[in-house]
């Protein structure tokens, strides 16, 4: 047995052991989903006992390095790590920007104590970050934001706005664009950490066309953020926003990807439209779009798999992200227009018991920002025109 | 298995690029074209794909091949496609190999493969769709079988030297048990073959068979079986025109993306424009996907794998949509040029469309993805 099949049978047997058979279900709605934090009261025992197994062996950030709380898995092991909780279907034990997005740039830009520090409470989900990078004038040109920190010695002071920042009201802490010089736009921005319970800084939700609040405008109000939470070098900060979006789009590309447990889509068109009598979905034309959309869902499934692997074997180009980000997310949303579309007017229930709330319209509204978050398809299309295929600008 | 090229397969890549781009570029195939060459390709030109040692990719090194597998002969096909290469390479070096292995034909047919002097072409198709009905009957008749019915779309049947037959032993047509595989001299008294050219100018033929009497030897694996090695023999094809699909889908793409690179208007390269940088974006984003799909299902069929059938079928079903696309934009993109006969993206879309209706279109493989998962 070579040391990668006896990794495979050991992780196999842990994950058998310690996977609470709640946390294999599939995930129904945003509750289900766990993202750590500081107030933990709503976790259910089993949510907690996963997250927490998981952390202990450094398992929700499987291929960092042990130092921060990480697994320190090769990416050959992260991968069999993933296929085996995939087999069981297992949960995500912890999501987080902390993970998704912050980490990732720590790693790469962030000194010995801030690893140390917020790595290692990231890997355990006892903090929660949320990204302030969009402002009222500075979206798709992000580099045009305005939030301004003023150099105070051993800190700086910032005062500002950002909006769109998803549960900033949830959120401990921040990662935070701000100017410190304004007489050059990309070279003038700074990138830094705060404590979102710092005086000055308050938050207000924004309510969405689902009926929820997920994200909020949040204002900075004379903060003080001490020197040493400054990321790489001052107005050096848009090296590591940039390199942070990459792993953001990573991350929301991954919303593409058809669920592990089960087919939502074909099982919701099953239980609505029914089969003919040859065994096919009787209502034709949509078993027709279905069937072509799995098509693109399945391949992509793959383009996946295939996109990890060049990245851990440094072999993607760095502009790829952007290329999932666009396709997995224009994906997401023609899965759910095909999944309205095979639930009729079940689908359309906002608030009844038998629709768990509205579900799925909720979800379909939400997949609307899959294409707009984190840079818009638009702009994706730019990045892919001009870095990959490298055609001239205007 | 990582889902990239390893250290070898890319030296065999680089090896197959340079190769075939030498020998076998877009001009050949016009030359070709334009001298009404009645084999509508290359002998030579598949001699040295023997040389190359490509022909063997498939076979096993006790049967003097290379023993390497489908990834590397999708490596092939792709550069076949980006140069539009005219070759028996997918029907003969692919999917003739892949239903005679492990069986007496080998022996038989598979030297001459190896020195490309054997052309190999497949009767599988009965209508102008492909579909996994086989109808063409093969009764009983001595000691051996007299088969009676019609073949379409039989590609290089013309100049073959061998043909496999799908026939009807038993049972009705849509049936799996009751097919039985042929390896069929076409040489023999009872074939009739009429021969047409195709939009790509390749040659593909009706086949016509009248009592023809075989010996109970031409038997490929077990009689009423035959789906086993049809089945072997139609998942290589499929994967091998799914990579060859992704080659021409590149090839017209990269001639697109260097155009507009090149071409000026309103005093600007046209591709400045964003509205075409968008749809070039969207374009990769296409074929990039394809290109995983493609390398998937190659390697789930070299391990074995039960999930291979339903990778082979989003392979086909995904090259095609993306390089539908990439031959679509190609032309538009290209403007007026991109309609004249002197210049070859127009190619690119004749091949294109042929490699679709190539065991299965989109349709055909989404329809049996949806089978398959119950819907
Ligand atoms: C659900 C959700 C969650 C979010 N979470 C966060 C968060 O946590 N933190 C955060 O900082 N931000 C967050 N955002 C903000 C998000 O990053 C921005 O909305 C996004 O970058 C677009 O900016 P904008 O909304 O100002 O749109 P605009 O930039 O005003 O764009 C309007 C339209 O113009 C198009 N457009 C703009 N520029 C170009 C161009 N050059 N070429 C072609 N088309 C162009 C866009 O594609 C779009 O269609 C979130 C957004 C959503 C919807």
């Amino acid at each position: 047995m070579t040391d990668l099949d006896q990794f495979r049978t050991e992780t196999r047997a842990w994950l058998a052991a310690n996977c609470p058979l709640e946390m294999r279900e599939p995930i129904r709605s945003e509750k289900d989903a766990v993202w750590g934090g500081r107030d933990q009261s709503n976790l259910t025992p089993a949510q907690k006992s996963w997250m927490d197994a998981m952390a202990a062996k450094g398992w929700t950030v499987p291929d960092w390095p042990k130092a921060y709380g990480g697994g320190g898995l090769s990416p050959a092991e992260t991968k069999i790590l993933r296929e085996e909780m995939a087999a069981i279907r297992a949960r995500n034990p912890l999501n987080s920007f902390g993970i998704s997005m912050l980490g990732p740039a720590l790693l790469k830009y962030g000194t010995e104590e801030q690893k140390l520090d917020h790595l290692t409470k990231i890997a355990k989900g006892e903090n929660r970050w949320c990204q302030g990078y969009s402002e009222p004038n500075a979206g798709s040109d992000l580099a045009a934001l305005a939030t301004s920190a003023e150099d105070k010695g051993d800190h700086y002071l910032v005062n500002g706005q950002k909006v769109w920042t998803s549960y900033a009201d949830k959120a401990d802490w921040i990662f935070c664009l701000v100017r410190t010089d304004k007489t050059s736009k990309q070279g003038g921005i700074s990138f830094v950490l705060f404590d979102m319970a710092s005086e000055g800084v308050s938050t207000k939700p924004i309510l969405l066309i689902s009926g929820y609040s997920p994200f909020c405008e949040t204002f900075m109000d004379n903060v003080k953020v001490p020197k040493e939470n400054l990321v790489h070098e001052e107005n050096k900060g848009w090296d590591v926003a940039k390199y942070l979006l990459g792993h953001e789009r990573e991350m929301i590309s991954g919303m593409g990807l058809a669920s592990t447990g089960g087919n939502p889509l074909i099982d919701g068109a099953i239980a609505t439209i029914g089969l003919d009598h040859d065994g096919r979905l009787a209502d034709p034309l949509l078993r027709a779009s279905i069937a072509m959309f799995e098509v693109r869902s399945k391949a992509f499934g793959m383009m996946s798999e295939r996109f990890i692997d060049e990245l851990k074997a440094g072999r993607a180009h760095p502009a790829q992200p952007s290329m999932m980000k666009y396709y997995g997310t224009e994906l997401n949303k023609s899965r759910y227009e095909l999944m309205m579309a095979a639930g009729g007017s079940d689908a359309l229930e906002w608030e009844s018991d038998a629709s768990s709330g509205g579900a799925t319209p909720r979800a379909w509204l939400r997949t609307k920002a899959n294409s707009i978050e984190g840079g818009t398809s638009e702009v994706q299309l730019n990045i892919i025109a001009k870095r990959i295929l490298e055609l001239p600008s205007a | 298995m990582p889902l990239y090229l390893n250290d070898e397969q890319q030296m065999l890549r680089d090896t197959a690029r340079d190769f075939i781009a030498e020998h076998a570029p877009v001009a050949h195939l016009r030359k070709l074209r334009d001298d009404d060459n009645p084999d509508g390709l290359s002998r030579d030109l598949w001699k040295s794909f023997a040389d190359m040692g490509f022909t063997g990719i498939l076979m096993s090194e006790q049967d003097g091949g290379l023993g390497l597998g489908h990834v590397e002969a999708g490596i092939v096909l792709e550069e076949i496609g980006r140069n539009l290469s005219p070759s028996p390479f997918l029907t003969t070096a692919v999917a003739a190999v892949e239903a005679l292995k492990g069986s007496p034909h080998a022996a038989r047919h598979f030297p001459g493969i190896l020195s490309g002097t054997t052309i190999a072409a497949l009767a599988i198709d009965e209508g102008p769709k492909h579909r996994e009905h086989v109808a063409l009957k093969a009764e009983r008749s001595g000691n051996g079988f007299k088969l009676n019915g019609r073949k379409r779309f039989v590609q290089h049947g013309h100049i073959a030297d061998l043909i496999i037959v799908a026939a009807r032993t038993a049972g009705a047509a849509h049936e799996q048990d009751g097919i039985t595989l042929f390896a069929v001299d076409p040489t023999m008294p009872g074939i009739q073959q009429d021969s047409q050219r195709l939009a790509d100018s390749s040659i593909a033929t009706s086949a016509t068979f009248e009592n023809l009497h075989l010996d109970a030897d031409a038997v490929i694996g077990e009689i009423d079986a035959g789906h086993d090695p049809l089945n072997r023999l139609l998942r290589a094809a499929r994967t091998g025109a799914a990579a060859e699909s992704l080659g021409v889908g590149a090839g017209a793409m990269d001639m697109t993306i260097g155009y507009l690179k090149e071409r000026k208007q309103f005093g600007q390269t046209i591709g400045s424009f964003q509205a075409l940088q968008h749809r070039a974006a969207h374009l990769y984003s296409e074929m990039e996907v394809a290109r995983a799909a493609v390398i998937k299902a190659a390697q789930l069929l070299d391990s074995g794998s039960e999930k291979a059938d339903d990778a082979v079928s989003v392979a086909k079903a995904m090259t095609t949509l993306a390089t539908t696309l990439a031959v679509q934009e190609g032309i538009q993109m290209h403007g007026g040029i991109g309609m004249t006969d002197e210049y070859d993206i127009g190619f690119y879309m004749k091949r294109a469309r042929v490699l679709a209706e190539m065991f299965g279109d989109a349709n055909f493989h989404a329809d049996k993805l949806a089978r398959a998962a119950g819907y």
